[in-house]
């Protein structure tokens, strides 16, 4: 079967210049098929990014780039709800929702649904497929046997995503503010500081998680290198890369050589071991177990 | 003011769902004895026949029974979950919380004269996605989810006309409830799959020289000092190194009170308040409704609310009014 990657959104708060320069290497460079833009964690976050979107987009498009605009994972006020209004108000843009009230503003139209989303089943996602739906990439912590039932279910095209920190927890609070001392309306963007999100360790040492704002993610990254092949014979057709601030252009690479039987999983793991910094890897949700453990004989 | 706010409060077991009755309660939620609800602990929840009993207890006190389904069906098995709200319409539960839209589908098509309530689990928080699930699914009321200010819940009530029932006391998720996977990811137990959260089958206690470390799973979750009380290893409530120094990153171990706002959460328009605590024993429930039937009468009255009566039995003594109030975002 035929697989496609995506590029899920930028989840950190990168300068707008860096975020800007990036998705331009990815429209020249990287061997994805789609590019999840918009904001996804803060609201107050996307207007450094806007003026840049138009000539992003465009770059994108000439690349021959699908893209998909994201919607946030929790709308908290009215003004918020009123810019995912305004972004679906565009007939032409295709528009992953991340909530139900996003996917409610797409009935009718094609629709992809986003991550942040609980489609657990067939009856959710048949259900969100009759209201439009043509794509859904499942929730981080589904096991493979759901994913394989979700994709054998022939309801919509099936994402899953398998490269990136795990995004575990939204909060209406900013902990990246409280980390500073500071509160959410006078936050001081000090989330930029920190490009994969804010080291949180316990208080023995342990590596726990990061925080990017109002998200918590995992310390770990997720690689389900391994298991890209069993996947796609159960019926996944599109795979998700989660930026995070390496090289993403051969990030990208290693999974679509693995995916077209040129190289080996193992292989491409220790490359894009080595491309990560030393953070460790984790596909223990695909596994059925603690998400933060790495099932060494995956695949 | 007159019109009394309603009081939901939780049973976990049917001792607790006569105390509740006995103290107060208007309405009682519980789930059954199974990965169907959130509150999936040994030992607690219904039976069919316990459920049978319940209702019986409660109807005759004119306490109406509320049954959470609130997890969500793991693929290629939904029948537990439809054989949940298949039994709580044909023993006359007085409505199902659900959060799952297959679930939510099922029960509309199936049972579409039995009431039902969006749980909290759904983290609708906003007016367009509470209109959706009240249009698609014929929702009578939404449970917030934790994230909402007093004036944004009024806002919400105002575009709306669908009930709105928020937690008024009691544990405090400080994560969009039904969004959260920090528990699975430590443990490999979902609160969503397996209705579970940080679980006690996880949780260790060691004493290291003059501190006891509190861990769930292989995670270090707090250190206490011999002059402090050990609290339970829930994830979020945990004490963390960020920016160099160890502090209670996400939330400090506290309880939710409500009791000193009841006035702004009617005058917000909430139509019932909803009591956590499904795992507590009877003495707990029973303390607990007493002084919210009292506060919620007085409130009602116009006559001031006596907001100390709780404070002994918050989370270390210590009391948050959450999300409701803008600075604590």
């Amino acid at each position: 079967m035929e697989t496609r990657l995506t590029l899920g959104p930028l989840l950190f708060n990168w300068p707008a210049e860096k975020r800007r320069d990036f998705y331009f290497r990815i429209a020249d460079e990287a061997a994805v098929d789609s590019v999840c833009l918009g904001e996804v964690v803060c609201a107050k976050r996307a207007p450094f990014f806007d003026p840049h979107l138009p000539e992003v987009m465009e770059r994108l498009q000439a690349a021959g780039k699908e893209v998909v605009h994201s919607t946030l994972a929790l709308i908290n006020n009215a003004a918020e709800m009123e810019g995912v209004r305004a972004l679906a108000a565009e007939p032409d843009f295709l528009i992953e929702a991340n909530d139900l009230a996003s996917a409610a503003l797409l009935r009718g139209r094609p629709h992809v649904i986003g991550p942040f989303v609980n489609v657990y089943n067939e009856g959710t996602l048949g259900y969100l497929a009759r209201q439009g739906a043509v794509r859904a990439c499942l929730p981080v912590e589904l096991p493979a046997a759901s994913i394989a039932v979700l994709a054998r279910s022939g309801l919509c095209d099936i994402e899953v995503m398998v490269f990136g920190r795990l995004p575990l927890a939204i909060s209406a609070r900013c902990y990246h503010a409280r980390a500073h001392n500071l509160h959410k309306d006078g936050c001081r963007y000090v989330c930029e500081q920190d490009p994969d999100g804010m080291d949180v360790d316990s208080l023995t040492g342990q590596s726990f998680l990061a925080v990017n704002g109002t998200q918590t993610l995992s310390y770990t990254v997720s690689n389900l290198l391994g298991d890209l092949r069993s996947m796609r014979d159960a019926g996944v057709g599109r795979f998700r890369l989660s930026p995070q601030d390496t090289d993403m252009v051969a990030v990208t690479r290693l999974f679509r050589e693995v995916l077209d039987g040129r190289q080996e999983p193992g292989v491409a793991s220790e490359r894009l071991a080595g491309l990560m910094d030393g953070v460790p890897f984790s596909n223990g949700f695909h596994h059925a177990t603690e998400g933060l453990r790495m099932v060494e004989d995956a695949g | 003011m007159t019109r009394a706010l309603e009081l939901v409060c939780p049973a976990g077991t049917p001792a607790a769902l006569r105390s509740a009755v006995d103290a107060g309660a208007d309405a009682v939620y519980l789930g059954f004895r199974d990965a169907t609800n959130a509150r999936n602990f040994p030992g607690l929840n219904f039976s069919r026949q316990d459920l049978k009993e319940g209702l019986a207890y409660a109807h005759r006190h004119d306490v109406q029974v509320f049954v959470a389904i609130n997890t969500f069906p793991t693929a290629g098995d939904p029948g537990p979950w439809h054989r949940a709200v298949d039994d709580a319409a044909g023993l006359g539960a007085d409505a199902v919380i659900l959060a799952d839209i297959g679930v939510l589908d099922y029960a509309a098509t199936r049972h579409p004269g039995l009431r039902r309530h969006l749980s909290v689990q759904a983290s609708a928080s906003t007016a367009d996605a509470i209109v959706f699930y009240q249009r698609e699914f014929g929702v009578k009321r939404v449970v917030l989810p934790r994230v909402l200010t007093v004036a944004e819940i009024a806002a919400i009530n105002q575009a709306t006309g669908v009930q709105t029932e928020v937690f008024a006391f009691g544990g405090l998720c400080v994560m969009a409830e039904g969004r959260c996977a920090l528990s699975s990811y430590v443990t490999g137990q979902s609160p969503n799959i397996c209705g579970v959260c940080s679980p006690a089958s996880h949780v260790r206690y060691e004493e290291a020289g003059d501190s006891m470390i509190s861990r769930l799973g292989d995670i270090t979750v707090n250190i206490f000092g011999r002059d402090e009380p050990a609290g339970y290893p829930t994830l979020c409530k945990g004490r963390y190194i960020a920016e160099g120094s160890a502090r209670y990153l996400f939330e400090e171990p506290t309880s939710l009170n409500t009791l000193s706002i009841l006035g702004d959460l009617a005058a917000a328009g909430v139509t019932a308040l909803k009591i956590e605590g499904r795992q507590r024993g009877r003495a707990y429930v029973a303390q607990v409704v007493a002084a919210f039937r009292k506060a919620v009468d007085a409130a009602a009255r116009g006559e001031p609310v006596d907001s100390s009566g709780l404070d002994r039995i918050t989370e270390g003594g210590r009391e948050t009014a959450g999300a409701y109030r803008k600075s604590w975002h």
